[in-house]
């Protein structure tokens, strides 16, 4: 016999459930097995193991616990891409909700029902199947939308493979634009993070961090002293002896906190 | 009640006052012409003190008349008017004052030579009348801006036993959530377990119902409380939760501002434990000393835990509710020491609960 390729039967739907409560996972588990056409490919209790099961296994769908340990769910979501589709598990958030109602496929409240747990389903198999148009939104936006307001990150979460690394906001020396990644300069080593340097901009506290430059953003901690580079351009010099271009836009803005 | 009447003190000033005018009065009869000063004082006390009653009536006439509600026209004039006819009362009374003592020996001619001084007591009876009135409008409004302190003053006490009723009344509704979910996930695989967790949680929910109507309870009630809380607790998180207990016998019976120990425990569980893959303890130490009580309530907790939502409340909560409740003789402090978060106070050891 061999293997008909054109086969009728429907590919199984790979599922990953990310939630620190076992009783919390069970009730997934429960469910999930009421739908023949699902498979459970990984467990997890924490945000690492989230990411490096996502990472290894490529599910279609996990099924994702916003308050976690070691990373929360949308640290996981930064860090895994958006070519998995999403469906958020959580007790009680109002930002979050808010978040969820605007850029998820979909969220459950705890408790939530088998019929809810069904629509979500539904909802996420349009989405993998293609017919819902509606384009997936990057996982940052979400993630900042669901802050609550004037609370900026104190912590970026970089994957590298399925490992992940934290970098807390105070030992960012700077970051610098790549394309589509920013490159995140901490104690001397260089990760890449795929967003864009507007959005990290955006979720930094503008009292620490300052954009400086079309590609730069600076910890106005680092900076040790400007200088003059050619023609009416200026460079930052960081405690660390880098130097990092400085735009006239961005001369005007530190010159207005240096002066303070 | 007249504002010169209502205290023995203030009718004293009041008269003093008037002696004073009284003085300056004899002294400007005695400047321009042949009234000697023994005469000046005979004539000007008695009748000062005869015009500061008259004039005690402008009260009633400016108590009628604030300068809010009539236009300062009509109140010059209704004031000047009546000023008007009370120095005419004055002069009268003046010039009878001095015919009188005319016909004694001691005084004779006073009379006649009291005459020129007519006008000048008649302008200073108009003036000490305006006088008068000028004082009754700024005690008047001087009661009012009492009056309105003392009204913002009950109104933030009031304002912040509401505050307080809000802040006590507080059950996290995550972990009501939670805690339901749970539940939903035992019905089918733990039926049993699943009854006992209705009834743990039906506890404590009952134990903090009316708390809020409460100022204080026994310690011992709000242990209770903790130990209903972690039960339930210890259901969602299995051996995650470590609770360990070191306290004094004789601290139960101090009454405390309930639900004052149940958040630093919920804090304890949700940003402590809840984000450590392999749970953490929960340390609660409670001992007296001369007359104070410490609590210390301590959690391992995970340094680099994801940011924290939400976070500071509930302590913000306790620390205010302390203050409020022992002022300076209690005492609040949060420390870190490395994967350890401590909350340490002190309160008073009180001696009774009041009955509720």
């Amino acid at each position: 016999m061999t293997m008909n390729i054109t086969s009728e039967t429907p590919k199984k739907i790979r599922a990953v459930l990310v939630d620190d409560e076992q009783l919390a996972r069970q009730v997934l588990r429960e469910f999930v097995a009421a739908h023949a056409d699902m498979e459970i490919v990984a467990e997890c209790s924490n945000g690492f193991e989230a990411v490096k099961a996502v990472t290894e296994q490529k599910p279609d769908l996990i099924f994702l616990d916003v308050q976690m340990p070691k990373l929360d769910g949308f640290e996981v979501l930064e860090l895994i891409g958006r070519e998995t589709a999403v469906v958020f598990v959580t007790a009680y958030d109002n930002y979050a909700i808010k978040a969820f109602e605007v850029h998820a496929v979909d969220y459950l409240l705890k408790p939530f029902s088998s019929d809810r747990f069904d629509a979500a389903l539904t909802r996420a198999k349009q989405r993998l199947s293609g017919a819902a148009t509606q384009k997936t939104p990057a996982a940052a936006d979400l993630a900042a939308s669901a802050r609550p307001p004037a609370q900026y990150l104190d912590r970026i979460a970089v994957r590298e493979g399925s490992q992940v690394s934290i970098i807390p906001v105070a030992k960012l020396d700077y970051a610098e634009a790549q394309d589509d990644y920013v490159a995140l300069a901490s104690a001397g080593k260089k990760h890449l993070k795929q967003q864009t340097i507007s959005n990290l901009e955006t979720s930094l506290d503008p009292a620490r961090f300052m954009r400086i430059h079309r590609s730069y953003i600076v910890n106005l901690e680092r900076v040790a002293k400007v200088e003059p580079y050619g023609k009416d351009t200026h460079v930052a010099v960081l405690s660390t002896g880098v130097q990092i271009p400085v735009s006239r836009a961005g001369y005007a803005r530190l010159k207005t906190f240096l002066d303070r | 009640m007249h504002p010169i009447f209502s205290e023995f003190r203030r009718l004293a000033m009041y008269l003093v006052v008037w002696l004073f005018i009284g003085l300056l009065l004899a002294y400007l009869l005695t400047v321009s012409h042949d009234i000697s000063p023994r005469d000046a004082l005979v004539l000007a006390l008695p009748l000062c003190l005869f015009y500061s009653f008259l004039c005690l009536s402008a009260w009633y006439s400016c108590r009628g008349r604030l300068p809010d509600k009539f236009t300062m026209g009509r109140l010059l004039a209704t004031h000047i008017t009546t000023g008007f006819f009370a120095a005419i009362i004055w002069t009268f009374a003046a010039a009878g004052l001095a015919h009188g003592l005319s016909k004694t020996t001691m005084f004779a001619g006073l009379s006649q030579r009291f005459r020129p001084e007519i006008p000048l007591i008649f302008c200073t009876g108009i003036l000490l009348y305006l006088l008068s009135v000028a004082f009754y409008y700024i005690v008047i409004s001087f009661e009012a801006s009492r009056d309105a302190e003392a009204r913002v003053m009950k109104a933030s006490v009031l304002a912040r036993d509401a505050e307080l009723k809000a802040l006590k009344a507080q059950v996290n509704p995550h972990f009501l959530f939670n805690s339901l979910n749970s539940i939903s996930a035992l019905t089918s695989s733990d039926p049993a377990k699943a009854r006992e967790m209705c009834i743990l949680l039906g506890d404590f929910l009952r134990r903090t119902l009316g708390l809020g109507e409460k100022a204080a309870i026994p310690l011992d009630e709000e242990l209770s409380l903790i130990r209903a809380f972690l039960a339930v607790e210890k259901v969602r998180f299995g051996a995650r939760i470590q609770m360990e207990e070191d306290i004094d016998q004789d601290a139960l019976s101090v009454p405390v501002p309930p639900l004052l120990l149940q958040p630093l425990v919920e804090n304890a569980v949700v940003h402590g434990i809840a984000n450590l893959v392999e749970g953490g303890y929960i340390r609660l130490g409670i001992h007296t000393r001369d007359g104070i009580v410490s609590i210390d309530v301590a959690n391992s907790f995970d340094p680099d835990a994801p940011a924290k939502r939400r976070s500071g409340v509930g302590l913000a909560n306790v620390r205010q509710r302390l203050q409020t409740r022992y002022g300076n003789l209690a005492s609040f402090a949060v420390k870190t020491e490395g994967d350890c978060f401590r909350v340490a106070l002190t309160l008073p050891a009180e001696v009774e609960v009041q009955p509720a």
